[in-house]
């Protein structure tokens, strides 16, 4: 099939263009974000609570958040991975999505500061405290196969969690997307192989999901397929529902990135 | 663009199974029988060429991104990569690439996610989304069925700090994918209309799909 090119000053145009964007999202961007936040998490106001719950090792819970609601997830009880999906509640169609999530803001290192789009250019939450920045946004979570593998017969599994509590929430395996994996210290080589980086991990460790629509989200505390232990123990994790606050004007997460910015324009879009 | 190259005595342009020219910015589907091989060829080079795979008797099996990058450990893809579905079975196997760099962390382009990364002046922009919900509307699915694809032919380093950018792409015209149908599949592709990265040198191009059925 034939090409007639387009002209070359469309070209350069188009180019210069994305490299200016380029060059705010890798150098100015990171710049604007601040230090983890500090250890140990700081208590929550009694009465600030909606509701709190444990999730054993190895299971799944799933809620609805309100706009405005903040969804801490803190590792009390040990080291665990925390698999987290979500959902537009008003419109399922519209979820998690993380390639969105890790392009538009240039990394795939989620840190304080940072926020974690949908399918439709909208914020689903924002990360207002972070002591981690040791989360996976690339592979996802553990399968009854590779649990299989690993540690043999009668484990319980993400993937398997995940199609429970989203057919619970009235949908279908086909809705479920990408998995967000919290608290799983997982980079890249120089070839993009995997690998598993105990050293990013602190104890205590948690984080702060703000939500910035309705929300239905889902979370897995299983094992992450890279994590080194033989031994299938995961451990309890602690995740409170946080009482809705109007952020304020200077907003960290409304604030620190150009993308940000839009994003959050699209949800006052949406929201008129 | 190029000539077609030759990658075994079985497969040549006499007995191609079937042979589709894909007009740039154009979204695709066909069906690849179990035991069929697959080219996918950047005509003209450094195109990106956004793929999904679904099970052909069950959608709702489909590829998995994430599957596919655990199972493989990496976040490149390339010969010997199996492409997995959601239910952890291998649907199809990566045979030949005459390139070395494909993405499958990066997505799909769309009118909304434009708005965030380039503007909201790029929002009436044709996108790789709106061309994967039109396609696969045509069999039965709808924009909850457009799950995170393979990029073919896009440049997407991430660093070991997880800093990721796309930079312009290494193939040349002529390079080629080839994948062997591991189960009858569902092929969809969007060929990448974006003008606002490189992923496409800025010039979106056409493209060419082959399918060989298998050696007997």
């Amino acid at each position: 099939m034939q090409h007639v090119r387009r002209s070359p000053e469309e070209i350069a145009a188009n180019r210069a263009r994305y490299e200016e964007h380029q060059r705010k999202g890798l150098e100015f961007a990171p710049k604007a974000l601040p230090a983890p936040s500090p250890l140990p998490a700081p208590p929550v106001d009694a009465v600030r609570v909606v509701h709190q719950e444990v999730i054993p090792g190895g299971w799944y819970w799933s809620t609805r958040i309100k706009r405005g609601e903040t969804l801490r997830i803190a590792q009390q009880q040990g080291f665990s991975t925390v698999t987290l999906v979500a959902w537009n509640a008003a419109e399922t169609s519209e979820r998690l999505n993380l390639p969105d999530t890790v392009k538009m803001q240039w990394t795939t290192a989620l840190s304080k500061g940072r926020v974690i789009f949908s399918d439709m250019g909208r914020v689903m939450f924002s990360v207002i405290e972070d002591s981690s920045g040791a989360h996976d946004c690339l592979m996802g979570g553990s399968t009854a196969t590779s649990n299989l593998t690993k540690y043999g017969e009668g484990t319980r599994n993400t993937r398997d969690n995940l199609v429970l509590l989203a057919t619970k929430a009235g949908l279908e395996r086909r809705d479920i997307p990408a998995a967000l994996s919290l608290f799983a210290p997982v980079r890249v080589d120089q070839d993009g192989k995997f690998q598993w980086r105990p050293e990013l991990r602190h104890e205590g460790d948690y984080i702060e999901l703000r939500a910035e629509m309705e929300i239905i989200v889902g979370l897995s505390n299983c094992p992450h397929p890279l994590d080194p232990n033989p031994d299938y123990r995961p451990n309890p994790v602690t995740v409170t529902r946080i009482a809705a606050t109007e952020p304020c004007v200077d907003d960290l997460c409304r604030t620190a990135t150009a993308e940000a910015v839009r994003g959050f324009e699209n949800n006052a879009l949406a929201a008129i | 663009m190029t000539t077609f190259i030759q990658t075994a005595s079985s497969r040549t342009l006499a007995n191609v199974a079937q042979d589709h020219a894909i007009a740039a910015e154009a979204p695709f589907s066909t069906i690849i029988r179990k035991g069929q091989t697959l080219r996918i060829e950047d005509s003209y080079g450094q195109q990106a060429i956004d793929t999904l795979f679904y099970n052909a008797e069950d959608h709702s099996e489909r590829y998995s991104s994430q599957d596919t990058m655990r199972e493989h450990g990496a976040a490149y893809i390339t010969t010997g990569t199996r492409i997995v579905s959601n239910e952890g079975r291998v649907m199809l196997t990566m045979s030949a690439d005459s390139c070395g760099r494909h993405d499958t962390s990066a997505g799909a382009c769309s009118c909304e996610s434009n708005t965030v990364r380039f503007g909201h002046g790029t929002k009436y922009l044709h996108a790789c989304r709106d061309n994967f919900v039109l396609e696969v509307s045509k069999h039965g699915m709808s924009k909850r069925d457009v799950v995170p694809n393979i990029n073919f032919f896009m440049n997407v380093p991430i660093e070991p700090s997880g800093e990721m950018t796309i930079v312009d792409g290494i193939s040349a015209p002529g390079d080629y994918v080839e994948l062997k149908a591991e189960m009858d599949v569902l092929l969809v592709i969007s060929n990448c209309p974006q003008i606002n990265n490189p992923c496409n040198g800025f010039d979106p191009t056409p493209i060419r799909v082959l399918v060989w059925d298998g050696e007997a």
